[in-house]
């Protein structure tokens, strides 16, 4: 198959950015959109041309470092997988693919496709973690947790981190992220001891990091390739009412 | 955090504000509706409605404090988190297909708001400031259906049919987005309060529209 590429481009964070289009021949509907845009990048390297610059590492769906917003979605067409999930046969022969990388304040572009992530590091920094030595592994249900905790802390802790909430939301909020991250701690029983601190200190990071507020239109939890649900930003919410008292 | 910091500084504190004002603004269209509903009843009952809240001008004013007050709140706050919302997201998309995961409403609640807010400033033009200024006590129903602004003027009445459509859909993602805000969604509540959601986004404007389709439209009335 035969696709066009509408493409952003941009040297560097301070220059200006511009679309660019490049028609893409012999792509296989088998290939992975990456291993398109490799196959790109070779001609452009071989014409001696700058290639593409794109976040990539373990391309199978589990680092959280892509993210593209392809065709007017974070990810691409389809729900619940990374941009390195997704595969040509998404598309079809002689489409133009818009390609742009995610857009937010919080979020600036470095180069091409590749975006500053480090707020979402920062409010991790302020208090996503569990700041005790947990020492070796336990014996099996030494420490009691209800299997349905348990359950939704796991669903919570699947968050890669890779910012598609952030891009996909109209205000740019970062409010799936941190719940993911509050929520998971909130229901385990190591997450007790710092529970008030930690969101407390997370939503304020947020804030300083110019993320937008919540408006629930819930289009982040179509778009997150973990499928994780607003149901977290309603606990986020409580958290933080109760650690204001 | 202390309470003050959280209410009015963080994202969410500010956000907890205009779920509450929200809320007690729903509860105003609960008691407006009851009131307006009185107009089935004829001119007789309506009249004696208004003529009996007059007689407690104190008490009806302290509340229309009160209630332009919760409306500020909510209007100031919402066009602050509007503001600082666009100016997270300086750079569009060139395309954006929003439409794909989220409702058209849920994503223009600033724009319905402002549409609400001027028929609010209309509204309470004609009919509130009239009603003050009414002194012969058997008239307050003629208004209502009266052709000045009344739903005897068929232009009034299909801007009021639009402004409670509109309204509606306001309800529709305000009233649930309020739970949500204070973190009040369960999965095992997030159904019922998806049907008490619909009571009051498809009932409230549901009743006002049938007042203005019953007198202005079908041409009911006495």
């Amino acid at each position: 198959m035969r696709v066009t590429l509408k493409i952003w481009r941009q040297k560097e964070a301070d220059s200006p950015g511009f679309f660019e289009r490049h028609p893409v021949e012999k792509v296989s509907e088998d290939m992975s959109f990456f291993e398109m845009l490799d196959m790109l990048n070779d001609q452009l390297v071989l014409a001696g041309k700058t290639p593409i610059a794109f976040d990539h590492d373990c391309r199978e769906g589990i680092c959280g470092t892509c993210g593209l917003f392809i065709n007017g979605r974070a990810h691409g067409p389809l729900t619940g997988i990374t941009t390195c999930q997704l595969h040509m046969r998404s598309f079809k022969d002689g489409e133009t693919i818009v390609v742009e990388p995610w857009r937010a304040k919080a979020f600036p572009v470095i180069k091409d496709l590749i975006v500053d992530r480090i707020s979402f590091d920062r409010i991790m920094e302020a208090g996503g973690y569990v700041s005790i030595n947990t020492g070796g592994t336990p014996d099996a249900n030494e420490i009691p947790i209800p299997k349905a905790n348990a359950d939704e802390a796991m669903d919570a802790a699947a968050c890669i981190g890779c910012g598609a909430c952030v891009a996909t939301c109209k205000n740019s909020s970062a409010m799936l992220f941190v719940s993911a991250k509050v929520s998971q701690l909130a229901l385990l029983p190591q997450g007790q001891p710092e529970r008030e601190i930690r969101v407390s200190n997370m939503v304020t990071q947020m804030d300083k990091e110019g993320f937008g507020s919540c408006t629930n239109t819930g289009a982040c939890e179509v778009e997150c390739p973990k499928e994780i649900s607003i149901i977290h930003i309603a606990r986020l919410n409580r958290e933080f009412i109760k650690s204001s008292f | 955090m202390s309470l003050l910091k959280s209410v009015f500084i963080s994202s969410i504190g500010k956000k907890i504000l205009m779920a509450t004002t929200g809320l007690l603004l729903c509860l105003f269209l609960v008691i407006h509706l009851i009131g307006n509903l009185i107009l089935f009843s004829g001119p007789d009952a309506f009249n004696l409605y208004v003529e009996t809240l007059s007689r407690v001008k104190p008490i009806v004013r302290a509340i229309e404090i009160i209630l332009s007050l919760i409306f500020l709140i909510h209007i100031f706050f919402g066009s602050k988190l509007t503001l600082e919302n666009r100016s997270a997201t300086p750079q569009k998309y060139n395309i954006n297909s929003a439409g794909e995961n989220s409702s058209f409403f849920s994503r223009n609640m600033f724009i319905g708001g402002s549409i609400l807010f001027i028929f609010l400033i209309t509204h309470l033009s004609t009919f509130w400031y009239i009603f003050q200024n009414q002194h012969d006590e058997g008239n307050f129903y003629n208004i209502v259906m009266g052709n000045a602004v009344g739903f005897g003027n068929p232009i009034i009445t299909t801007l009021y049919c639009i402004a409670m459509i509109l309204l509606g859909f306001h309800l529709r993602h305000g009233f649930q987005s309020a739970f949500q805000t204070f973190g009040l969604r369960y999965n095992k509540y997030s159904g019922l309060i998806e049907t008490v959601a619909m009571l009051f986004w498809l009932i409230i404007p549901l009743g006002f529209l049938s007042i203005a389709v019953w007198f202005g439209i079908v041409g009911g009335g006495y």
